[in-house]
This record gives structure tokens, sequence and C-alpha cells, in this order.
């Protein structure tokens, strides 16, 4: 990135904030329809308590249904990737899995676990995992036919193929994914929380509205949105770090 | 000589389509054999059915005069994609078959130095010992598939299969390549199949050319190549036989061709 597109990244969310602000105030919009920026604020700073403590729920939730996504996520694109009969016969079901919305799956799971911690965790992971496995998935299909004779004409199994080749070479696809999946995990636990806790950014959210604090409620969506951000940033840093041989530079020579 | 591989009859079909046909082929163990033909020959068929990775269908297929039903793990292969692996640097793309084949997957932690020493003794006869720890990206095609050269001898196979493994390169490396091919079989003397569509490349490399038929590919012709001495050089470019020779294996594969055209041509105003 040169210094005038990070300049962007920043100054357009700035002047975004600015023009809200300032349509708050010229077309005089009640702070229970639309809050002013300042509002937000203001009402982020006089509950940072309150925030932190249902914030920090969110993100235990999360990040721990985020994790067990990445673990069964990559197992599963491993084996749909690497073996043919595993991808016809599992394929379809993940697509259907997929496309059930979960929101309609929270309220069978409270019947089972109960309404709190563990429903967000399991919408957070159902909704995260799908990305990763087809990702990783794609990784290990795309091994070039070639590479693959090379291998089996040395005497080699799937495993080795899978092991020397398809693993590292579906790196840059999960870590891909993993960007995309830590913020669905966000939207998976928040709707969870908004259906049936008593804990989390989604519950505070719930009340809020309830309470007609509106300006709350999006101090609320301001802190999940941060979240998200850092997050992504966090994984994006971790897929420069460990895939630089596929976001190669273009400079020849460098680093070698 | 022995021979090290042998078709005898082999026919190999994909479904209904008949890619090799009766086909007969012989190469004697250490010489260096060439395979030319039209497009769609069924030269990467002949590929699969010596490696042993995909059966005959009919026929059989010996490896040191005895039938093969699997893959054999004396060859080493290289294609015209080199197919390194982007994350390994040139040194650990060369070393990978050790990795995988027996015995020396088990001993290859016991045994790394020496390893090692016989990969950079292979990156310094291509010319590519200054460059062990680069990526691939950072190498020129010419260079990667050096490397996949060397990828494709580090086990020492017995036999090394080629399939236009100078294709995608210009000219001057192209011609390049083959001097280093040749310095290398001269110092190793393995046996060596390499599948061409460049037929003075095939000429110039191989002791014995042969020419394969349109589909369903069988060999027609085999040109013997032991009157220019080795090592040959450009002073071969310019006998007068060699060219000679290129002039009548270019004759005879467009006589295989030319057929096919007519005969699909008249079969496309029989179709309606």
């Amino acid at each position: 990135m040169t210094k005038f597109e990070r300049l962007g990244s920043i100054f357009l969310p700035i002047l975004l904030v600015f023009i809200w602000q300032a349509a708050c105030i010229g077309f005089k919009i009640p702070s229970f329809v639309l809050p002013a920026p300042t509002e937000i604020a203001v009402a982020l700073w006089d509950n940072l308590y309150i925030i932190w403590f249902h914030s920090s729920q969110t993100l235990l939730t999360t990040v721990i249904g985020f994790a067990v996504a990445v673990i069964f996520g990559a197992a599963l694109g491993i084996l749909v990737g690497s073996s043919r009969f595993a991808y016809s016969s599992l394929y379809p079901m993940l697509v259907g899995f997929n496309s059930v919305p979960k929101v309609a799956i929270v309220p069978i799971l409270v019947v089972w676990f109960g309404i709190g911690t563990v429903p967000a965790i399991l919408t957070a992971f159902m909704l995260s995992f799908f990305p990763i496995a087809v990702n990783v998935a794609t990784g290990l299909a795309t091994i070039e036919p070639e590479l693959r004779d090379v291998l089996r004409s040395l005497g080699a199994n799937q495993l080795d193929i899978v092991r020397k080749i398809g693993i590292p070479r579906s790196l840059p696809y999960l870590f891909a994914s993993l960007k995309i999946s830590i913020t669905l995990a966000f939207v998976g636990s928040v709707i969870s929380e908004t259906l049936a806790s008593n804990r989390g950014i989604g519950t505070l959210m719930t009340q809020a509205s309830a309470n007609f604090r509106v300006s709350l409620v999006f101090a609320g969506l301001v802190v999940i949105a941060a979240m998200g951000i850092a997050m992504y940033v966090i994984f994006a840093m971790i897929e420069k770090r460990m895939t630089a041989w596929a976001v190669r530079g273009t400079t020849f020579g460098v680093g070698g | 000589m022995k021979n090290l591989v042998e078709l005898v009859n082999v026919s190999l079909s994909y479904g209904k389509t008949l890619a090799v046909s009766e086909l007969n082929m012989a190469v004697a163990a250490g010489s260096f054999a060439a395979v030319v033909g039209p497009s769609g020959c069924g030269k990467s068929s002949l590929m699969k059915l010596v490696t042993g990775l995909m059966p005959a269908t009919s026929g059989s297929v010996l490896i040191d005069e005895r039938e093969i039903d699997g893959p054999v793990s004396i060859v080493g292969m290289a294609f015209q994609n080199p197919n390194l692996l982007p994350w390994r640097t040139t040194l650990e793309n060369v070393l990978l078959p050790l990795e995988v084949v027996r015995p020396e997957r088990h001993q290859f932690r016991a045994k790394r130095k020496e390893f090692v020493e016989r990969a950079m003794d292979l990156l310094r006869i291509v010319g590519l010992d200054g460059f062990a720890d680069h990526y691939p990206w950072q190498l020129s095609g010419g260079m990667q598939q050096r490397v996949s050269l060397c990828r494709s001898l580090i086990h020492q196979p017995r036999l090394l299969m080629l399939d236009e493994p100078f294709g995608a390169l210009d000219a001057f490396t192209r011609e390049e390549l083959w001097d280093v091919l040749q310095t290398i079989w001269l110092e190793r003397k393995f046996t060596a199949i390499l599948v061409t569509h460049d037929l003075r490349e095939a000429l110039y490399l191989a002791d014995k050319v042969h020419v394969m038929s349109n589909r369903p590919g069988r060999v027609v012709r085999c040109v013997d190549t032991a009157e220019f001495s080795r090592p040959r050089n450009e002073r071969t470019f310019i006998d007068p036989k060699f060219n000679e020779n290129v002039m009548e294996l270019r004759a005879e594969i467009r006589a295989q061709r030319l057929p096919i055209e007519i005969k699909s041509a008249a079969g496309s105003e029989m179709t309606p």
C-alpha cells in the first residue's frame, strides 16, 4: 500500500462520520431515530464498564467458536479435498447445511444447552467453519496432476501427497478464509446473544433498544465493528507471515 | 545390451478412445531414446505406461525383463511445467523425492548432509549452485526447468522420463538445456526417454528416435543416430546428415498427420 492508499482507509470513515454528524444536526434528526456520532461516543464513554462486561463475553464465545471452526473446518477440508469419495458424499450435505439460516437453529440449541455461552459458541462455529472447509478443500483438490504423478511414481501414497504438497499448498487458501470466517463468527455469536442470552453485545443491544437507548445500541455496533476489524487485521498479519511465498513481492531477488 | 524398458503389443484405452494400440518399443539400458509424433499421438500415455502409473489395457510393459503391475520406483520424471513447490527453496525442492522414495525416506534425517551434498552436486552441474536458497519465483523459466531436472535425478533413478521438458522455453535457453542434459547423461549414464515435438531436439539428444503414428499411437519408425559422435555440439547441427534426418522425420510425421485430416473431412460430410 502506498501512503496515499493508506490514508484513504483512514479518511473515508472520518469523512462518513462527519457527514453523519452534519446530517443529524442539519436535518434535526431525533436521537432515538439516529443518534449523532458524538452522542454515540458519549454513550460509549458513559457505559464503558457495561460495554466491557458484555463485549468480553462476545469476544470469548466468538474466539472459542472460531477456534473450533478452524480445527474442524481444516480437518473437514483436508478430508473432502483429498478423497473423491468424501467429496461426493459430504459436499451436498455441507452445502445444504450452510443454506440453513442459523437464526432458526438457535432456539433448538437453547432447548438442548440452555441460554447463554454454549449456544453462542455453537452458532459462531456453525457460521464460520464452512468457508474454511471449502477453501482448504479447494487448495488440496487443485494439486497439479503432474506433480501428483511425480510423487506417485516415487511410491508416495495419498497421505504423503497430502502432507508434502496438499497441506502447504492449501495454507494460503486457509488464511484467506480465516479473515472471512472470523467476521462471520462475530455475526454468529451476536445472533445467538440477541435471541437467548443475558450477557454479550447482542444482549446489550436488545436491552438497550427495548429501553429506547438508541445511542447505546449504536455504541454496541461500533464495538462489534471494532472487534471485527481488529481480528481481521490480526489474521491478515498472520497470513502475511505464514504464506509469504504466496503473496510474493514483485521485486526480483529480494528476500532470497 | 539388455533392454531396461520393453513394450510388447501394448494398447491403452480411456473409455472408448484408444490412445495407444499395438505399441512395440524397446529401450536399451543406459541409452537415450526419444519419441516424436504428431500431436495427440499418445506420447503422454506412453509416459504413464512406462512408469506404471497407468496399467496397459492389453499387452505387457516390461522393466528389467519383468512385467510391471504398479508404479515403478526407479523412475525420475520431468514435465513441460517445472511444477516446483513455491514454498520450498531450490535445494528443498530438489530434495523432495528423497523424502518420499524408499529407502531414502527413512534415512532422510540421518543422512541429510549426504543428501544435501548430492543435491548440490546436481545443482553445480546445471549451473545453479549459487541459487540453492532462492525460491522458485526468483528464478527464470529456464532455471526452474533446471531445478526440475535436478529433482528428477536426485534419487539416482535408473530411468529418466522427460515429457517435453523444454517445450515452453525460448530457443536459446532450450539449446542451452540440451547441452546441460547431455552433460548429465554422459556423466551418469542412466536410461532416458524423452517425449518431444522438437525433431532437432530428439535427434540431437537421443541414440534412437522412435516415430509414433497418429492416434491410436504405435511406433512406425526408428531412426538410429549413433553416427553423430558424442558429445554433440553446434557442429552437429550443420552436419548435412543431421539435417537430412530432420527432413526425413518431418516428412514422416506429416505423412502420419495427413490421412486423418482427409478422413475427418470425409467423416463430417457423412454425418448429416
